[in-house]
C-alpha cells in the first residue's frame, strides 16, 4: 500500500489510453471505454486506501525544480479521492454516451482522455507549478472539444470559454507567483500552515506590502470564472448549449468541480482570514449566483440551457456553504455548523456532479431520438411512448430538485445545516432558489412528460438494453447516496474535521 | 571535444561547396549528418560537463604580439546553447529537405552559418568570438537573398547592414577596452579581471551592449528581424530567430553584462524614472515585449506574426537580462533555449508545412482553405507550438518566463506588469492565428474550392514529422523536467554573476 | 662617398634595371617575329624573375645606409629594417602584376610595357629607402612618370589616352607643389636631409614657413596615395588604365606612398628609432611635440577623415567596378592616413608614455600595422583587378551587371571575387579584417584619447558603409540571375594566380602572426 505510486498510475493511464485512441480510428470509444473503466477501478482502490484519519494519504514526493520550489507533491485526503471517483464516473458516463462521434473519433476520445487525465492531475496536485499544469491541460482539451464538435455557434462560446477561462488562469498565477516571491514555497501543506498562524499574511506584506487581501480576491476571482459564480458566469450557457451534449456532462460534471475544489483546497486554506474579511459581499455573490441561477434557467426553454443555468444554481450552494464557513474560530456549535456545511458543499461537489452529468446524457437521447430537438416546448407526453425513459429521468429530475431519498437532497440539506446558523440572511434568501429551482424541473417534468403526447413523439422509441445498463448503476448511486449518505459522509467527515482543523479565519 | 562541433561544420560547408552540381541528394544526406554529428558532440559535451564549472577546450596563442589566443572554453551558458544549435541545425537540416535550387550551396552556407554560430557559443577569447560573430553575418546574407522570398534582396541586405553596424560597434567597444584595459591580453577571463574604470564603463557598456542587442532585436533596432525572418527561407527563419538572435543575446551577457559590470551602475541622477543603463535597457526590452506582441496582433501575413512574436520573446531575455539577479539572468538564459526551439518550430510549420502546400501566408485567405481538416499535422503541430509559445505550463517557455518575470519583479515590479501585459497580448496573437489559419469557419473561397477538388495536399513527409517530433518533445521534455537544464545553467550564472568574465 | 655602400643599398634596384634592360634586348632583339603570346610570356617572366633576383639580392645587403660622408653623416638611402619590407612587398607586387600580363591583349609592345613596369618599381623601391630630399623626388618622378606612360598604353582606347592625360596633368602639379614644399625645408634647415631637417627644425621650433611647407608637402604626397581633396584623377585613372597597369597602380605605388609616409612621420614628428634615443629623452621630445606642434597631425587627420568619408560615400553611387574600386582605394587610403597622422597625437600621458617603460614603442608599432595593411591591401586589389579583368575581357565592359551570374559561368573566379571583396569589407577571417583590427589597435595603443577615438569610431563605421557596396557586386555574382551563361574562361596563369592570392588572403587572415611577425622581426617594436 505504501510507496506504490497509485497517483501517478491514475494520472498517467488516462494519458496512455490517449496517446492509444489518438491512432485508433474507429475504436477509439472502445479505447476510451476501457481506459475509463481502468481508471475508476484505480480511483475506488485510492478511494478504499484513504487513511481513516482524514489526513494526506498515497503522498508521492520528489524534487522537480528545486531553485522554483517546484516538487512533485501528489497526495489525497478524503475530498481529493472523491474528486477522483467523480472524475472518473463522469467520464466514464461522457464516453459512453458519445456513441456518434463520426468525425474524427480517435481525437475526439484522445482529447477526452487527456481531460481526464488533467481532473486527476489536479486532484492530486499539492504543489501549485503541478496543479497549474492540469489544470491549464485540461482547457485545452475541452476547448477542441467544444470548437470541434460543438453545434451551430460553436466558434464564438468556445473563444468566449477560452478567454474567460484563461484570464481566470492569469490572476491565479499572478497571485501565486506573488506567493512564491514572498515565501518561497508552492507547496500548499507548507502554505496552509503558513496561513494558519499568519505567517503567510506577515511574508506577503513584508516582501509586497499590503496586498494580501488583493492577492485573495485574485485568486478567489480565477476560481470563480470556472466554478462559475456571477457575474463571471456568462461564459457557461453558450458554452455548455454549444458543446455536444457528452462533452457538457464533463464540463458541468467534473470540471466545474475543479473551481469548487480548488477554493475549497487553495482558496480558503491560503486565504482564509482575508475571505472572513470580506465575507459579507461574497456570500452576496453565492447568494445572487443561487437566485439568479433558478430564475434565469426557469426562463429558458432549450433545456440545455435549463439545465445549464440549473448547475450554476446548484454549485452557488456550494458557494454559500464555502463562504458561510468563514467564521473565526467559535465554539463547539459553530464548529459543527462549518463541518456540516463543508460536508455539504463536499456531498454537493459530487452528487451534482452526477446527476447533472445523466441529466445531459437523457438530453442527449431525446435530441439524437427526435433529430437534435431539445426545447422543452418540442416534446409532449413521453411517459407514454417511453416510460422507462421517463422513468430514470424523472429520478434524475427529482435528484436535481432536491427530493428527499435522492442524492440531490443530502447535499442541500448539510448546507443548509450549516449555514443557517452562520449566515441565516443569505440562506433564506437562497431558499428562494429552491423554490424556484423546484418550479422550474416540475415544468421540465411536465412539460416533457406528462399531458398529451406530440405528434412527432409517437413513436419515440424507449431506451434499449445497453442504455439501461449504463444508466442503471448512475440512477442506483442515485438512490444509494440518497438513502445511505453515511457511505460518503463517513469517508469524508474525518478529513472535514481535519481540513477546519488547519484553517484559520 | 565540443569543438569539434565547429570544426565539423565547418568541414562540412567545405565539403557541400565542393560538391559537383546536381547531387542533390548527396547533399542533402551529407549535411544531415554533419548536422546530427554536431548535435551527438553538443549533447555528450553537455553530458559530460554536468556538475563541471568552466573548461577550457582548445587555447592556442594565435598573435603573440597582441595577446589574442585561439582560447575555446565552455561553461554551463555555452554548453546549452550548442546544445540549442545542434538541435536547431537538425531540424533546420530536416526542414529544407526538398530545395532544388543549388542545393549543396545551400546547405554549405547554412553548414557555415551553423560553425559561426558554435564558434561565439564557445568562445573565451574576446577577438576569437567578434570573428566568430562576423563570420556569421555572410552566410546569412546569402541564404535569405538566393533561397528566400518576400522582397528578400532587400530584406538580406538590410539584416546583414544592421548585424554589421552592431559588431561595429561592438568592434569600437572592444579596441577601446583592449586599449584601456592594459593587459596584453585579449581572453575574456583576463578582461574580466581587468578592472575597467567606471567612467570608460559607463560609456563602453551601452556602445557595447547596443551593438549585441541590436542582433538580438532589441527595440527600436529590431526591424530587420521581421522583415529577415519572413524573407528568408524556412531553415534560415528557423536558425534566424531560432539561434542567430541567440548571438547577440550571449554576447550581451557574455561580454557587455561580465567585463563591464560597472556600465549598470546608477547614474547618480534620475531622468523621468530612469536612473541608470540598467533601467534604460530594461524599459526598452519591456517595451520590445509589448510592442512586438501588439504588432504581432494586427498582421496578415501569418509569418510577420511569428516574426514579430521573436522580437516580443527576445524582450523577455533581455529584461531577464537586466535583472541582474540569480533568478532573472537564468530565466533569460532558459528563455534563449527554449524560444529557440520554439521559434525554430512555428517557422517550420508556417513557412515549411503550411506555404510549400497552401503558397499563401496571408491569413485572409488561409482562413478560407479549412486546413484542420485537409493538414491535421501542421493544425495540431501549431496548437502544441502556439500554447508552448503563449507560455503554457508543461512546456519550456513557462518556466523561463516565470524565472523572468520573477526576476524583474524584485527589482521593479513596473518591469513585471509590462512583461505581463506582453504576455496577455501574445496569448490573444497566437490565439487569433491559430483560429485564423487552421480553425476558421469561413466559408471556402471559389479559390480554396478549386483547390480542394483539384488536389489534395501533398502529404506530411518523415523529415517533417521528425524535425516537428523532434522540438515540440525537447520544448515538452524541457518543461516537464526543466532542471535538466537548470541544473547546468545556474552554476554558470551563478560565477558570472559573481567575478567578471568569469 | 663609399660607393661600395651605394652599391649594396641599391642592389634590388640594380636587379631590376638590369632585368628591364634584358626585357628590351629580348624582346626587340630576339623575338621580332615570335607570337604575341610568346613574347608578352617571355617577357613577363623575365620581369618576374627580375624581381625574384632583386628579392634575392636584397639579403645580401646587410642594412647598409649609403652617407655622403662616412660614417655618420647625412645618409641618401637606407635599407633593411621598415625599409626592407616595403621594398620587398613593392617586388613581390609587381611580379604579381605582371603575372597578370599574361592574357592581356591591350598592347603589342610588351617588351616596352614589362620594361616600363620594372623601372617604375625601380622608382618605388628607391622612394622606400630615400632619406634625402632629392633622392624622394627622384624616385617619385620616375615612379609617376612610368604611371603615365603605363596608363596610356591601350593605344586603342580612348579611356586610357584621356586617363593619362588627366593623370598626367594632375601628378605634374603635384610634383610641383611636392618641389616646392622641398624648397621651403630646404630654406629652413639648409639641407635636404631629412635628419637634418628634423633636428633643425627640433632646435628652432616650428614657424609658419613650416607648416606652409607641410601642407604643400601633404598635398604633393597627398595626391600619390589618392587622398581627399587629391583624388580626383583616381577614378578615371583605375577605370582608363589596361588592367594590369592599374593593378600596378593600386599596389605598388601605395606601397611606395605610405612607406614614404612612414618615414616622413617617423623622422619627423619623432626621433629616428626608439632605439637611438634614451627614454627621457623621446618622453621630452614627445611632450614638447605635443605641446607646440599639433598642428601638423591635424592636417593628416583631416585628410583622413575627408578620404573616408568621401570614398565610400561615393563608391556607394558607383555602377562601374573599377570606379567602384577606385573609391575604395580612397577611403582605404583614409584610414592608412590615419595610422600615420596619429603619430604625432601622443597626448604626452597615459598610455603611450606607459608602454616606454621598456615596452613597445606604440609609434613603431602603428607604422608596422600601416605597413601591414598597405602590403595585403595591394596584394587584394592586384587579385580584385585580375578578376575585373577576366570578366571585362568575356564580357566587354565592367559595369556591375557583367557580373550577373558569375558564380554559374566560372565558380572558382566567382570564389576569388567573393574572398577578396569580403576581405576588402573586413569580414573575418580574411586577412583584411585583421589588417583593420591591427591598425585601429595600434592607433589607439598610440593614444587614446578622445580625437584618435572618435576617429577610429569614423572607421569602423564606414566600413561598415562600405560592406554595402561591396555585397552589391557580389550579389549580382551569386544571387541575381544571370542575363548569360556561357562559361567564362580564364587562362591558366591568370586563373592560378589569383587563386594563389586568394588562398593568401584566407591564410593569411587566419593566420595573421604569418606576416606580422615578419614585419615585427624586421622593424622591432622595442
Amino acid at each position: 500500500m505504501s510507496g506504490f505510486p497509485i497517483l501517478t498510475l491514475l494520472t498517467v493511464l488516462p494519458l496512455v489510453g490517449a496517446a492509444i485512441a489518438l491512432w485508433s480510428g474507429k475504436h477509439a470509444r472502445n479505447v476510451a471505454l476501457v481506459t475509463t473503466l481502468a481508471s475508476l477501478a484505480l480511483a475506488l482502490v485510492v478511494w478504499t486506501w484513504l487513511p481513516a484519519d482524514g489526513s494526506m494519504g498515497m503522498v508521492e514526493r520528489a524534487a522537480w525544480a528545486p531553485s522554483l520550489g517546484i516538487e512533485y507533491h501528489l497526495g489525497v485526503d478524503g475530498l481529493g479521492a472523491l474528486m477522483l471517483v467523480l472524475a472518473a464516473i463522469v467520464t466514464l458516463m461522457s464516453v459512453d454516451a458519445a456513441h456518434r462521434v463520426h468525425h474524427q473519433p480517435g481525437l475526439y476520445f484522445g482529447l477526452v482522455l487527456l481531460l481526464e487525465s488533467g481532473l486527476f492531475g489536479s486532484f492530486t496536485a499539492l504543489n501549485f507549478f503541478h496543479w497549474f499544469l492540469f489544470w491549464e491541460l485540461s482547457l485545452i482539451p475541452a476547448f477542441f472539444l467544444i470548437r470541434l464538435w460543438g453545434g451551430a455557434r460553436r466558434g464564438p462560446a468556445a473563444t468566449q470559454f477560452f478567454v474567460y477561462t484563461m484570464a481566470g488562469s492569469v490572476a491565479l498565477l499572478v497571485c501565486f507567483l506573488a506567493v512564491f516571491l514572498s515565501t518561497g514555497s508552492m507547496d500548499f501543506g507548507h502554505l496552509t500552515q503558513m496561513a494558519s498562524t499568519g505567517a503567510l499574511d506577515r511574508a506577503v506584506t513584508a516582501h509586497l506590502g499590503p496586498v494580501t487581501l488583493w492577492l485573495a480576491i485574485g485568486v478567489l476571482a480565477g476560481f470563480a470564472v470556472k466554478v462559475p459564480m456571477v457575474p463571471f458566469h456568462t461564459w457557461l450557457p453558450a458554452a455548455y448549449a454549444e458543446a455536444p451534449s457528452p462533452v457538457t456532462m464533463l464540463l458541468t460534471g467534473a470540471m466545474s468541480k475543479m473551481g469548487v475544489y480548488g477554493l475549497l483546497r487553495i482558496a480558503i486554506p491560503l486565504f482564509g482570514h482575508q475571505i472572513a474579511q470580506i465575507r459579507t459581499p461574497l456570500l452576496v455573490l453565492a447568494a445572487v449566483t443561487v437566485v439568479m441561477g433558478a430564475w434565469a434557467a426557469a426562463a429558458q426553454t432549450d433545456m440545455k440551457r435549463i439545465f445549464a443555468y440549473s448547475s450554476v444554481n446548484h454549485l452557488g450552494y456550494c458557494l454559500l456553504g464555502i463562504f458561510a464557513i468563514a467564521v473565526p474560530a467559535g465554539g463547539a456549535a459553530v464548529f459543527a455548523s462549518q463541518a456540516a456545511a463543508l460536508n455539504g458543499v463536499i456531498l454537493q461537489m459530487f452528487n451534482h456532479g452526477i446527476t447533472a452529468a445523466a441529466l445531459f446524457w437523457f438530453v442527449a437521447m431525446l435530441q439524437e431520438r427526435t433529430g437534435g430537438h431539445r426545447g422543452i416546448d418540442d416534446f409532449g407526453g413521453l411517459r407514454k411512448p417511453a416510460p422507462v425513459l421517463a422513468g430514470l429521468m424523472g429520478i434524475a429530475l427529482f435528484s436535481s430538485l432536491g427530493l428527499p431519498g435522492l442524492n440531490g437532497f443530502v447535499g442541500e440539506f448539510l448546507i443548509f445545516r450549516g449555514v443557517f446558523p452562520l449566515a441565516w440572511v443569505a440562506a433564506t434568501v437562497s431558499i428562494l432558489g429552491l423554490l424556484v429551482t423546484a418550479a422550474v424541473i416540475l415544468t421540465v417534468i411536465q412539460k416533457v412528460f406528462t399531458g398529451p403526447v406530440a405528434e412527432h413523439c409517437v413513436n419515440f422509441p424507449d431506451l434499449h438494453h445497453g442504455e439501461r445498463l449504463a444508466l442503471a448503476p448512475i440512477i442506483g448511486l442515485m438512490l444509494l447516496i440518497g438513502l445511505l449518505p453515511q457511505l460518503i459522509v463517513g469517508a469524508v467527515n474525518p478529513t472535514v474535521v481535519n481540513l477546519l482543523a488547519h484553517w484559520r479565519f | 571535444m565540443l569543438a569539434w562541433t565547429i570544426y565539423l561544420s565547418f568541414a562540412g560547408a567545405l565539403m557541400l561547396a565542393l560538391l559537383p552540381k546536381g547531387k542533390n541528394g548527396l547533399a542533402r544526406w551529407l549535411a544531415l549528418a554533419v548536422a546530427v554529428g554536431g548535435l551527438a558532440l553538443a549533447v555528450q559535451g553537455f553530458v559530460a560537463g554536468m556538475g563541471q564549472g568552466r573548461t577550457v577546450l582548445v587555447d592556442l596563442p594565435w598573435v603573440p604580439t597582441m595577446g589574442v589566443h585561439f582560447l575555446l572554453a565552455a561553461d554551463g551558458i555555452s554548453r546549452v546553447l550548442v546544445l540549442l544549435t545542434g538541435l536547431a541545425a537538425v531540424a533546420g537540416v530536416l526542414f529544407s529537405w526538398n530545395i532544388e535550387l543549388r542545393t549543396n550551396e545551400f546547405f554549405a552556407f547554412f553548414l557555415a552559418l551553423i560553425g559561426g554560430v558554435y564558434g561565439v557559443f564557445l568562445s573565451f577569447d574576446l577577438f576569437l568570438l567578434f570573428v566568430f560573430y562576423e563570420v556569421a553575418i555572410v552566410p546569412k546574407y546569402f541564404l535569405i537573398s538566393i533561397w528566400g522570398s518576400t522582397r528578400r534582396e532587400y530584406a538580406a541586405m538590410k539584416l546583414a547592414l544592421y548585424s554589421f553596424v552592431g559588431s561595429a560597434m561592438v568592434l569600437i567597444g572592444l579596441l577601446a577596452a583592449y586599449a584601456t584595459s592594459g593587459s596584453h591580453s585579449t581572453s575574456l577571463i583576463a578582461l574580466g579581471h581587468a578592472g575597467f574604470p567606471v567612467s570608460f564603463q559607463m560609456w563602453c557598456f551601452p556602445l557595447v551592449f547596443t551593438g549585441f542587442a541590436i542582433l538580438a532585436g532589441m527595440w527600436p533596432f529590431h526591424t530587420w528581424a521581421p522583415t529577415g525572418h519572413v524573407a528568408a527561407p524556412t531553415a534560415a527563419s528557423m536558425l534566424l530567430a531560432g539561434v542567430v538572435m541567440k548571438l547577440g543575446a550571449y554576447g550581451c551577457l557574455r561580454v557587455g553584462i561580465a567585463l563591464f559590470p560597472h556600465g549598470l551602475d546608477p547614474w547618480g541622477f534620475s531622468f523621468i524614472g530612469v536612473g541608470s543603463w540598467r533601467d534604460v535597457f530594461a524599459i526598452l526590452a519591456v517595451v520590445g515585449i509589448v510592442y512586438g506582441a501588439l504588432v504581432a496582433l494586427v498582421q496578415t501575413d501569418f509569418k510577420f506574426v511569428i516574426g514579430y512574436s521573436s522580437v516580443s520573446h527576445m524582450g523577455f531575455v533581455l529584461l531577464g537580462l537586466m535583472a541582474l539577479n540569480q533568478i532573472g539572468v537564468t530565466g533569460a538564459v532558459l528563455q534563449m533555449f527554449s524560444h529557440g526551439i520554439l521559434a525554430g518550430l512555428l517557422f517550420a510549420i508556417v513557412g515549411r508545412i503550411v506555404y510549400e502546400r497552401t503558397h499563401t501566408r496571408q491569413l485572409a485567405e488561409l482562413e478560407t482553405m479549412h486546413l484542420s481538416r485537409r493538414l491535421p499535422f501542421a493544425a495540431w503541430a501549431f496548437v502544441i507550438a502556439g500554447m508552448a509559445s503563449m507560455g503554457l505550463p508543461g512546456f519550456s517557455g513557462f518556466v523561463a518566463e516565470l524565472q523572468v518575470l520573477v526576476g524583474a519583479w524584485m527589482v521593479k515590479p513596473w518591469w513585471t506588469v509590462g512583461a505581463g501585459i506582453g504576455i496577455v497580448v501574445g496569448v490573444a496573437y497566437t490565439w487569433r492565428a491559430l483560429q485564423k489559419a487552421f480553425f476558421s469557419d469561413a466559408p471556402a473561397s471559389a479559390h480554396a474550392l478549386e483547390s480542394e477538388h483539384g488536389h489534395e495536399f501533398a502529404a506530411i513527409t518523415w523529415p517533417e514529422v521528425t524535425g516537428v517530433t523532434l522540438l515540440a518533445g525537447v520544448s515538452l521534455f524541457v518543461g516537464l523536467y526543466p532542471r535538466i537544464l537548470l541544473d547546468t545553467i545556474e552554476p554558470a550564472v551563478k560565477a558570472l554573476l559573481a567575478g567578471g568574465g568569469q | 662617398m663609399n660607393y661600395a655602400d651605394l652599391f649594396r643599398a641599391t642592389l634590388p634596384e640594380t636587379a631590376l634595371e638590369i632585368a628591364a634592360l634584358l626585357v628590351i634586348v629580348a624582346d626587340l632583339g630576339f623575338l621580332r617575329r615570335a607570337a604575341l603570346k610568346a613574347r608578352v610570356t617571355v617577357a613577363a617572366l623575365l620581369g618576374v624573375a627580375g624581381c625574384g633576383a632583386a628579392l634575392w639580392a636584397m639579403q645580401f645587403q646587410g642594412g647598409c645606409w649609403f652617407r655622403l660622408t662616412d660614417p655618420a653623416g647625412p645618409a641618401l638611402l637606407g635599407s633593411g629594417g621598415i625599409i626592407a619590407v616595403a621594398q620587398a612587398g613593392i617586388l613581390v607586387l609587381t611580379a604579381l602584376t605582371l603575372l597578370l600580363l599574361i592574357d592581356a591583349n591591350f598592347t603589342r609592345h610588351v617588351g616596352e610595357y614589362v620594361a616600363v613596369v620594372l623601372m617604375a618599381a625601380v622608382g618605388g623601391l628607391l622612394i622606400a629607402g630615400a632619406q634625402d630630399l632629392l633622392v624622394i623626388f627622384i624616385g617619385l618622378e620616375l615612379l609617376s612618370l612610368g604611371l603615365y606612360i603605363l596608363t596610356a598604353f591601350a593605344k586603342r582606347s580612348g579611356k586610357s589616352a584621356e586617363a593619362a592625360m588627366k593623370y598626367y596633368l594632375f601628378g605634374g602639379m603635384a610634383a610641383a607643389f611636392l618641389l616646392f614644399g622641398f624648397s621651403y625645408f630646404y630654406g629652413l634647415s639648409g639641407s635636404t636631409n631629412l635628419a637634418e631637417i628634423q633636428r633643425a627644425i627640433a632646435a628652432t621650433g616650428p614657424s609658419p614657413l613650416f607648416y606652409v611647407a607641410w601642407i604643400l608637402v601633404v598635398t604633393g604626397l597627398g595626391f600619390k596615395i589618392a587622398a581627399v581633396p587629391f583624388h580626383l584623377w583616381a577614378p578615371d585613372t583605375y577605370e582608363g588604365a589596361p588592367a594590369p597597369a592599374a593593378a600596378f597602380i593600386a599596389s605598388v605605388s601605395k606601397v611606395a606612398s605610405f612607406a614614404l609616409l612612414v618615414s616622413l612621420s617617423m623622422g619627423w614628428l619623432m626621433p629616428g628609432s626608439a632605439a637611438a634615443a634614451s627614454k627621457d629623452a623621446v618622453e621630452g621630445y614627445l611632450r614638447g611635440v605635443y605641446q607646440t606642434w599639433p598642428q601638423l597631425a591635424t592636417i593628416l587627420l583631416v585628410v583622413a577623415a575627408a578620404s573616408m568619408v568621401v570614398g565610400n560615400l561615393a563608391a556607394l553611387a558607383q555602377v562601374s567596378v573599377r570606379r567602384l574600386l577606385a573609391y575604395s582605394a580612397i577611403a582605404h587610403a583614409g584610414y592608412m592616413l590615419l595610422g600615420i597622422g596619429v603619430h604625432s597625437t601622443f597626448s604626452g600621458q597615459g598610455s603611450a608614455l606607459q608602454f616606454f617603460a621598456g615596452a613597445v614603442n606604440p609609434a613603431i608599432r602603428s607604422s608596422n600595422a600601416v605597413l601591414y595593411y598597405v602590403l595585403t591591401y595591394g596584394l587584394t586589389t592586384i587579385g580584385a583587378f585580375g578578376v575585373v579583368a577576366v570578366v571585362e575581357r568575356a564580357t566587354g565592359s565592367d559595369r556591375m551587371d557583367s557580373f550577373l551570374g558569375l558564380h554559374k559561368r566560372n565558380p572558382l573566379l566567382a570564389a576569388v571575387l567573393l574572398v577578396l571583396f569580403l576581405s576588402l569589407a573586413g569580414i573575418p577571417p580574411l586577412v583584411g579584417f585583421w589588417a583593420k583590427f591591427n591598425l585601429f589597435a595600434a592607433v589607439l595603443g598610440v593614444s587614446a584619447g578622445p580625437v584618435p577615438f572618435t576617429l577610429v569610431a569614423l572607421a569602423v563605421a564606414f566600413s561598415a558603409v562600405s560592406l554595402y557596396y561591396y555585397l552589391q557586386v557580389l550579389k549580382r555574382a551569386y544571387v541575381m540571375p544571370a542575363v548569360d551563361e556561357t562559361p567564362i574562361k580564364a587562362h591558366p596563369v591568370t586563373m592560378a594566380v589569383l587563386l594563389a592570392i586568394a588562398a593568401a588572403v584566407v591564410l593569411l587572415g587566419c593566420f595573421p602572426a604569418l606576416l606580422g611577425n615578419w614585419i615585427d622581426g624586421l622593424s622591432p617594436l622595442r
